[in-house]
């Protein structure tokens, strides 16, 4: 990590400052191409579901949920499944090509969550939620964080896995089997995007507290005086 | 070693990093009214094609026990416009035509002379729920070759007593498990539930399934595909 760490020497007053190379574009181009699949996926699937609000087989079966129209996105069940199924294919393009990148790379080491990581969990738990003492900042990402990105991207292959589901349950019927048939496929589908989106709510909280240096270096890859050495 | 940069190149280099974002932008183009329909068109079309391409001629839909059936008053009465156009049955005809050798009319005697199909099978509507069905009948495949029917030809149509109509591709058409249904749950077919004959295809789509078969066309070319696919929905749509 910090393979390409620059000073920065500011003409006017003088100042040093640094600035290291964190999002290769790559990165950045899938983060933010996932971001808009991932919305209209939610927003599509949301419409789709209310064709059938519900879950299991169509024995008269009453609605869960009345989710509004206003929040959804296809206009109506065709619309919605051209969205989805379109957009699907992005969502997975960019997953696959984040993924093979981070293998590839070897970047993955500085932020797939490993048992290493557990016991410096709870000291940032403490920190963000009960006003504990920061942990010295040691690398890129923290436990905390490593586990909120490995979570997501586990999320992100699950949604997939019960989406291919739901979408060939006979092709794919072997993948039913260990998530228990197909009704739990959908259920297990609607959960993961709940899941998913607790995820983008605490990610942008984070993205907020850590201020405006962070949120650029997902634009431009450069952080501005990162908190963790460089070399 | 760590390099060094003023602070206008590191303002340059930054603006330069942005801008290799664009390609971004171009997701936009689904935000344009004009484009965005045949955007989507494609996307679904792709989507089909992907369908087609993993569709397994000899992978068999799941099947079930008995005791997993819906019972049959719980089996959803589904159509587009009515639910029992009132078919004649005394004089009701399946009339064949297009890439056949023995195009006209065939009666339901002769249908039901084929070997006969029993199978418990999930039927999937597009809308997200499903239910379990018992469903005999002749295999499509069977009456294909009844017909003589040229299985090289790309297409299956049908039309429907209540003007519905539907298409199907002839790799579903020769799947084993795929029937023209004239009985569910040991009974002759209900109204509700196409009298007296509909499809029953266990790779496909719920609106795939067609209820009061009228007419078969063996074709290489669709004029129309469907009626919900003429609507948007997905023209393959397999399981």
């Amino acid at each position: 990590m910090a393979s390409r760490a620059i000073e920065i020497n500011d003409a006017k007053t003088g100042e040093l400052s640094q600035a290291v190379y964190e999002h290769p574009l790559i990165v950045r181009l899938c983060h933010w191409i996932n971001t808009v699949a991932l919305f209209v996926l939610v927003g599509s699937g949301l419409q789709i579901f209310r064709a059938f609000p519900s879950f299991g087989a169509k024995i008269p079966q009453e609605d869960l949920i009345h989710w509004p129209k206003a929040l959804a996105i296809g206009g109506w069940l065709g619309g919605a499944l051209q969205w989805h199924l379109t957009f699907m294919w992005i969502y997975m393009a960019t997953g696959v090509v984040y993924l093979a990148y981070q293998l590839f790379s070897g970047n993955y080491k500085q932020v797939l969550f490993l048992p290493r990581d557990i016991p410096g969990v709870w000291p940032m738990v403490r920190h963000y939620f009960f006003f504990g003492a920061k942990p010295p900042v040691k690398q890129a990402y923290n436990p905390l964080q490593k586990h909120a990105y490995t979570s997501a991207i586990v999320l992100g292959v699950l949604s997939v896995l019960t989406g291919l589901v739901i979408w060939k349950p006979v092709q794919f019927s072997w993948l039913a089997c260990p998530m228990g048939g197909f009704h739990y496929a959908r259920l297990w589908h609607f959960i993961i995007m709940w899941a998913l989106l607790a995820f983008v709510f605490g990610h942008l909280v984070m993205v907020v507290l850590h201020g405006w240096n962070n949120f650029v270096s997902m634009l431009t890859g450069w952080k501005k005086d990162p908190e963790y050495p460089s070399e | 070693m760590m390099l060094r940069a003023d602070g206008r190149k590191f303002k340059s280099m930054n603006r330069r990093e942005l801008l290799k974002l664009t390609p971004i932008v171009a997701l936009g183009a689904f935000a344009i009214p004009k484009l965005q329909a045949p955007l989507l068109k494609a996307g679904l079309g792709f989507s089909d094609w992907v369908s087609a391409g993993i569709f397994r001629r000899g992978h068999l839909a799941p099947t079930f026990s008995d005791a997993e059936l819906t019972p049959f008053d719980k089996f959803p009465i589904n159509d587009y416009d009515v639910d029992d156009p009132g078919v004649d049955l005394d004089r009701w005809t399946l009339t064949i035509s297009g890439a056949v050798q023995k195009a006209g009319d065939y009666k339901l005697a002769q249908i039901q002379s084929l070997p006969k199909i029993t199978q418990n099978t999930r039927h999937v509507c597009v809308e997200g729920w499903d239910v379990v069905g018992n469903f005999s009948g002749a295999r499509l495949s069977d009456f294909l070759r009844l017909i003589g029917a040229d299985t090289s030809a790309r297409f299956i149509t049908v039309k429907c007593a209540d003007d519905y109509y539907e298409s199907l591709d002839m790799a579903t058409a020769l799947h084993p498990q795929t029937l023209l249904c004239y009985e569910m749950y040991g009974r002759t077919l209900t109204g509700q539930h196409g009298a007296p004959l509909r499809l029953t295809i266990p790779t496909k789509i719920g609106y795939k399934q067609a209820k009061w078969l009228t007419e078969m066309n063996v074709t290489n070319v669709l004029q129309q595909v469907g009626y919900w696919e003429d609507q948007g929905y997905s023209e393959f749509y397999g399981l």
